[in-house]
Order: structure tokens, then C-alpha cells, then sequence
């Protein structure tokens, strides 16, 4: 393997054009994402079938390619497709629409119109990925790459540039200009906490110790959102290549890349991109020819949120039980094994190469004053286009949701935005031209976090939002601390009360004391935050609240306890539709005969109300009113007989 | 040498018999097993000389291990945001009316394990069922009883 070794800068650079050189760029290539979305819609079988279908018609070695890649982001509309080099992209591809590709669009070049994405507010259907508003209104700066790479090749990615930022720290810069123009960027931490990152390489550097650890934290835990298993899947490269320039800046020689158990593709594809790094001489001893080392190992999470936090995931390192300790002296001075130790979140590291590449004055450029650069949403939820989007920090909530993610779907309303995960908050309608960025989605209450963005609509309920939100954080908390563990059982006990019509005068103001109290004295951030959707949802939907406890009403008619289903007599058609896919049997009735529902029987799953088909809406939703009685047994519908 | 044994020792010569690699043998063994018996976990802990209370504390504490043996297919309801927004409560409701069995338990024929799960990292096909690491995105009533009829 040593002869593939690269000992200098230069051989970095002689290698990429050896690749280019050996690359047909006239090549048609057709790119498959393979992303966790796409996989699901059956990507791979997709890509599989590409390879067979240009084999079978004789086009194998030739100008024609297949070539799997990341998540392009734009999962509503997958499995993904795009052709290059025209850009040509084909949306929800199905098996049978391969060899019509390979022979129309890859050998003739013709564009088939039916796989065309269609513009669903002007009718017309767009050719280039580009040109699809959902795309068109980014700025793909980390992300973007993931289209052209094939994850489990470095060539790739050296095509693009990459490691270039790494040959220009190991012989242009000295650790000190790096770790300047890293702080001159003004980089924030991407992973929630917002922290200047130049500051914080700066704590481990001047730390005490030799021995130094540098950590890539993928335990992406927070509920609707996958910004990191995207980048860690799909251009694992660009995150080693941020890891190792920071490492150099802070002089340390051992890395570590936590992910989480849930992400086996990502930690499939780190795996293999450490070791096509070491095998190419850009990991591991003498990088370059530079005399400066780095080995980076990857260790798999077992299922704990907590264990995201910094502390609790170098106790998870060290193969202990992932708690978070307390922070008498910080981890950029005693982390693992009690020695300095920085720890950056996916996507401040991918940032790292295009700050030095590009230099801190183009970062300076983009972005708001506080928060410079781009930052990866994960918008989910009730909007059109769900999927991964990269925006310039300052981009309006509004636009996000409207220009990039296309509205709210069904005609419905939008009731509000939930940003920050179970750290942050709810954000209603009103707020929606805050520009988003660290400090503004603060000041409402809320936070940027990490990047989850569900977009919810009047049928959600907000109590029943903050019951969900206590209780994932009641099962995900250690139990280390009192204020913490107790804290959140008892706002589970009297959310759920409210939720399930038992709430109480004087509910709202215990949950406020309660949350006063776990914000000033739980030990980690989980317990400090946890509070901040029941908090901010009092602060903007308080009615809902005094709905639920005053009149046993929950207004989405989506908690359980207070909604009952009832068929409109009058309305029914006894079409058996929700008879027959009742999964507990609650529907009697029969053909011709009105049917009615067992309210004993009835779990509120909502299939029947899904089912009725919207010219009868026979199947109604009832909250904080009596159900009426049904029908008696055997009633039959009297048909109109129309136009005769 | 018993099956256990050979297998602990693989997983643990792995890791070269490094202590700070406790976690990640015990997801190797937990994928070879599907659960880790306290057979198990007495032989990590004698092989890689870790006392036993650390080695429960550790497949204890992560949600990761199972202590207790699985059912034969493994039926994931992801609980993230963006699914339950989009209804994954319900789904969790028809599918548990449907096997019979309480979220994070298995059935007494041993053939179907229910569980739930945080966030999947897949929320824009929300909500996801997961049967034996078959994604299923938003499926309906009618395609749920046909996915569980043809899993034996």
C-alpha cells in the first residue's frame, strides 16, 4: 500500500490531475441518490438496475456511467436522479423508468418530460436541479458537494478540491495563522450551543499537557433532524479534512469520531474514508511528507441522547456510561482521560476546509452580524418540499418555509415552527420575518440548535407538543441530578393530566415554578433547557392551554383523551371503506346499513377520519362536547336518487 | 469452549482487549445475539477483566442492549418530531392493536418484538415504521395488516 502513499503537497495536487486527466468529463453520469430517504424509496435497487441496464444495452466502458451518491436534500421528491454534466434532474424514479433513462437521456440526450420535477405554483416542469425552487433558493456551500460524490471514493472528492485546505495548512500556514483565520471567521459551533469555535481551539491550545484530543461529534440526537448523518453519509471527507486542519492548530495527534448507533451507513462510510485517507498518506503518521500525525478512530453510540452532550460523550469514549459530569473546569482543558480535549459538532468541522481555502473574508461575507456562513436545516413536518436545506444565516423564517420548503400542504394554516429540538422552542405565525440566525431565534424564546425545523399546522396541538417534548426528555434524562430527573417527572404528570382532560387551576403556574427551578439548578444543559417548548408554548398558546383545563377542549383535536369519533348519520353512505380497515373492529354497520362506531371499542386512530372520502366527511372529530348517540343498529341509508 | 465464549472472545480480541472499547463490543455481541444473556456479560467481563457491575452498568444504561431475548421480527415506530406531527402516536396505537402486544414488548410466540424509537434521521418520509430493516414511509392501515401477514 505504501507506494500509493502522497509525501508532499505537491503529489496531492499531481494526484488530482492524474485523476482528471483519466476522467472523461464529456461522460454522461447519472447520480442516484442513495441517501437514508432515497434508500427508502428503493434507491439502491435503482442504481443496481442502472449498472445492468448499461451493460445489457452494450454501453459498459463507454461514455455512460452510474454512480451512487449522498442525500441530495430534497427527500420529499426521491429516489433522486440528476445527469451530468447537463444537471438534468429526475425526481421519485422508479425502477422502470431506467432503461427509457439510459437510452433517451444518456445516449440521446433527450429529456423525459413525466420524470421532470413540476413547478406546483406555475405548472411547468423544470429540467436542472438548479432552476427547482427548493434549490434555487440555498446556498449550498457544505452541502452542496454531495451530488457529485460517490462517498466510498476519496477520488472524488480530491477532484473537487478537497484536501487541498490541508496541504495548504501543513505548508503555508503555521498553527497559529490557522487557528487567526479560523477566529477572524468568526465561526459558531454548529452542533446547538452557538460557541465561538476559533475561542474554543484556542482553551484546548493554550491548555496544559501534550497529549491533546480532538473529537467529530455525530450523536445527532435531536428528534427531526439528520443534517449530520447527511454530511457524515454522504461527503464523510470533508469532516476528516476539517478534523485533521484542526487538529494541526492544536497540536494534537489523536482523534475520535462518535456516532450514533442509529446511523450505520455513516459510521459504514467513516470507516472507509479513514481508510482510503491513511492508505493515500493524508491520515495517520507524516502526513504529506509534513512530519505531522493524526489517527482518527470511530466509535459507534449505543442509544442514549445524553450522551451528545460533551461531557457524557467522552465518559462514552472511555467506554463508560455516557452521563454528563460537572463542568468545574471545561473539557478544551480536561476531556478525555482529564486532558484538553475539543470537541466540534459535523458541520463546524466541513466548514473548517472552506474557511481556509477560501479565507475568512468570503465567510465574513455571508450571514448576519452575530452568525456568519450558511447553516444545514432539517425541515420537516407539515411543509411541501421536507428534506435537507443549506441557507445563509439572516434568511427570514418565512422564506425558508415558503420559498425553499413551498408552503404549508392540504391548503392548511400554519400554527408554528419548532426549532431547536427538545432544547428549544415553538415560534407561532406572527414571528415569522425574524431573520434566523444564533441570537434572534433566542430572543423569541426558542433556538437555532442544531438545526431541526418542524413545521407544524392547526392540526397539531400545542400542550399535547410540549407533553411529547417532557417525555422524551423524562426517558432520555440520566437521572443524575434531582432537579433534572424529578423536575421533568412531575411536568410529564401534569402535562399529561392537561392533556387527558384532569388539568387543574394552577397547573400553568406550577409548570413555570418547576421549569424556574430545573433551569437554575439541573447539572447539564438537557435539564437547564428542557423546559423551553413548555415554556415558550404557555408563552405564545396559552388559550390552548386554559381550552384543555377549563373546558376539556383541545382545539387541534389531537389529544386523545379529549377527541372522540363519531359517523354523521346523515352523512354516511355506508361505503364499508372504514368498516373494513378499522383496526380494532369499533365500526358496525353493514352494506346499506349507517354506520356507526363503538366509542368502548374506539382507539382515535384516526384511519376512519383518513378514509371517508372528502365529498361524504361523514366521520367527525369531536372535542370538549358530548358525543351524540348513533343510530339504532340496522338503519339504512336512504340514497337520493339523483337526476332520474 | 462454549459458543459464548468464542464469540466474546472474538469481539473482545477485536478491540485488542482494550477496556475503553467495553461499549463497542457489546454492540457487536448484542448484533450477534439480538440480546445480551448475563452469560454473556460475565464472560466480557472476565475477558476483558472488567468487574461485572461495570459491564451491566454499561448494557444497562444505553438503550442499544436488550437484557432480556427478541422476538423474531423487530417492528420499529420512529417517535421524532417530524413523525409524530405526522401522526406516528396513532400509527403506534393501530400497530400495537394490531400485534397484540405493548410498545417494547414481544409476543408470547416470540414472533414479533414492538418497539420505539427517537428519530430515525429520515424524518421527510415521516412517519416511518421500520419492520426488520425495511423502511416503510407512511404506511397505511390496509398496507400495515399486509406487511404483517406475509413476515412469519
Amino acid at each position: 500500500m505504501d507506494n500509493k502513499k502522497l509525501s508532499s503537497p505537491d503529489k496531492l495536487e499531481k494526484l488530482k490531475k492524474k485523476i482528471l486527466s483519466k476522467r472523461d468529463l464529456t461522460k454522461q453520469v447519472v447520480t442516484i441518490c442513495t441517501g437514508t430517504a432515497c434508500q427508502t424509496y428503493g434507491s439502491e435497487k435503482i442504481y443496481e438496475k442502472f449498472v445492468d441496464e448499461i451493460k445489457k444495452q452494450g454501453l459498459k466502458g463507454t461514455v455512460v456511467e452510474a454512480k451512487p451518491t449522498g442525500c441530495h436534500g430534497f427527500c420529499e421528491q426521491g429516489p433522486i436522479a440528476v445527469i451530468f454534466p447537463q444537471e438534468i434532474c429526475y425526481v421519485k424514479v422508479k425502477l422502470e423508468d431506467v432503461p427509457e433513462i439510459v437510452s433517451r437521456t444518456l445516449v440521446r440526450g433527450e429529456l423525459i418530460d413525466e420524470l421532470l420535477y413540476e413547478d406546483p405554483v406555475t405548472g411547468e416542469s423544470v429540467a436542472k436541479d438548479i432552476d427547482i425552487p427548493f434549490y434555487k433558493n440555498q446556498k449550498r456551500i457544505v452541502f452542496g458537494n454531495n451530488k457529485y460524490i460517490n462517498p466510498k471514493d476519496i477520488d472524488d472528492y480530491i477532484v473537487l478540491g478537497g484536501y487541498s485546505a490541508l496541504a495548504k495548512v501543513l505548508s503555508q500556514m503555521t498553527p497559529e495563522q490557522v487557528l487567526e483565520e479560523v477566529k477572524k471567521s468568526n465561526l459558531r459551533g454548529r452542533g446547538g450551543g452557538g460557541f465561538p469555535t476559533g475561542i474554543k481551539w484556542e482553551t484546548t491550545i493554550n491548555a496544559p499537557g501534550e497529549h491533546k484530543y480532538v473529537i467529530v461529534n455525530c450523536d445527532e440526537g435531536d428528534p427531526g433532524a439528520y443534517m449530520d448523518r447527511a454530511l457524515m453519509e454522504g461527503n464523510p471527507h470533508s469532516v476528516l479534512e476539517g478534523l485533521l486542519i484542526g487538529a494541526y492548530a492544536m497540536g494534537s495527534h489523536e482523534g475520535f469520531i462518535y456516532i450514533r448507533q442509529e446511523y450505520p451507513i455513516a459510521h459504514e462510510n467513516t470507516s472507509q474514508a479513514i481508510k482510503q485517507a491513511e492508505e493515500y498518506g493524508l491520515l495517520g503518521e507524516n502526513i504529506l511528507g509534513s512530519g505531522f500525525d493524526l489517527k482518527v478512530k470511530v466509535h459507534r453510540g449505543a442509544g442514549a441522547f445524553v450522551s451528545g452532550e460533551s461531557t457524557a460523550l467522552m465518559n462514552a469514549i472511555e467506554g463508560k456510561v455516557g452521563e454528563p459530569k460537572m463542568k468545574y473546569v471545561h473539557t478544551a482543558i480536561s476531556g478525555i482521560n482529564e486532558r484538553p480535549t475539543c470537541l466540534n459538532n459535523v458541520e463546524t468541522w466541513a466548514n473548517v476546509p472552506l474557511i481556509i481555502d477560501k479565507g475568512a473574508e468570503w465567510f465574513n461575507s455571508i450571514g448576519t452580524e452575530g452568525s456568519k456562513g450558511t447553516k444545514i436545516f432539517s425541515l420537516v413536518g407539515k411543509v411541501n418540499n421536507t428534506g435537507l436545506v443549506e441557507v445563509p444565516m439572516g434568511m427570514t423564517l418565512r422564506q425558508l418555509i415558503y420559498d425553499v420548503g413551498g408552503g404549508i400542504p392540504k391548503g392548511k394554516k400554519l400554527k408554528a415552527v419548532q426549532t431547536g429540538g427538545p432544547s428549544g422552542g415553538v415560534i407561532p405565525e406572527q414571528y415569522l420575518d425574524t431573520p434566523i440566525d444564533f441570537d434572534e431565534l433566542t430572543k423569541l424564546g426558542s433556538m437555532m440548535g442544531s438545526g431541526g425545523m418542524v413545521i407544524m399546522d392547526e392540526d397539531t396541538c400545542m400542550v399535547d407538543t410540549a407533553r411529547y417534548f417532557i417525555s422524551f426528555c423524562c426517558e432520555e434524562s440520566c437521572g443524575k441530578c434531582i432537579p433534572c430527573r424529578e423536575g421533568l417527572r412531575m411536568l410529564r404528570e401534569i402535562l399529561t393530566d392537561i392533556c387527558e382532560g384532569r388539568g387543574k387551576e394552577g397547573d400553568i403556574d406550577a409548570i413555570q415554578d418547576i421549569a424556574e427551578m430545573m433551569k437554575d439548578a439541573s447539572l447539564c444543559a438537557l435539564g437547564s433547557t428542557a423546559a423551553n417548548p413548555v415554556l415558550t408554548t404557555i408563552k405564545y398558546f396559552r388559550d390552548e392551554y386554559e381550552a384543555h383545563i377549563e373546558n376539556k377542549n383541545c382545539p387541534a383535536k389531537a389529544c386523545k383523551a379529549l377527541t372522540s369519533y363519531y359517523i354523521d348519520p346523515e352523512k354516511c353512505t355506508a361505503c364499508m371503506k372504514c368498516l373494513k380497515n378499522c383496526p380494532t373492529e369499533a365500526i358496525h354497520g353493514a352494506k346499506n346499513e349507517i354506520h356507526w362506531i363503538e366509542q368502548e371499542k374506539c382507539i382515535k386512530c384516526n384511519t376512519c377520519f383518513e378514509l371517508c372520502p372528502l365529498r361524504f366527511s361523514a366521520v367527525k372529530r369531536i372535542s370538549g362536547e358530548p358525543v351524540p348517540p348513533p343510530p339504532v343498529p340496522g338503519t339504512k341509508v336512504i340514497r337520493e336518487k339523483r337526476g332520474r | 469452549m462454549t459458543k459464548i465464549s468464542r464469540a466474546v472472545s472474538k469481539a473482545v480480541g477485536g478491540y485488542n482487549r482494550d477496556k475503553d472499547m467495553l461499549i463497542q463490543i457489546l454492540l457487536d455481541l448484542q448484533s450477534i445475539f439480538g440480546w445480551l444473556s448475563g452469560e454473556v456479560l460475565t464472560e466480557v467481563s472476565e475477558q476483558l477483566e472488567v468487574p461485572v457491575t461495570q459491564v451491566y452498568q454499561v448494557a444497562s444504561y444505553y438503550k442499544a442492549f436488550s437484557l432480556t431475548p427478541k422476538g423474531r421480527h423487530i417492528v420499529k415506530v420512529c417517535m421524532g418530531t417530524a413523525c409524530q406531527v405526522r401522526g406516528s402516536p396513532q400509527l403506534l396505537d393501530i400497530i400495537s392493536a394490531m400485534l397484540d402486544i405493548k410498545p417494547g414488548k414481544t409476543s408470547d410466540d416470540m414472533r414479533f418484538t414492538l418497539e420505539t424509537v427517537n428519530c430515525l434521521g429520515c424524518c421527510a418520509m415521516g412517519p416511518v415504521v421500520v419492520v426488520d430493516d425495511a423502511y416503510n414511509s407512511k404506511p397505511s392501515t390496509p398496507t400495515l395488516k399486509k406487511i404483517f401477514k406475509t413476515v412469519k
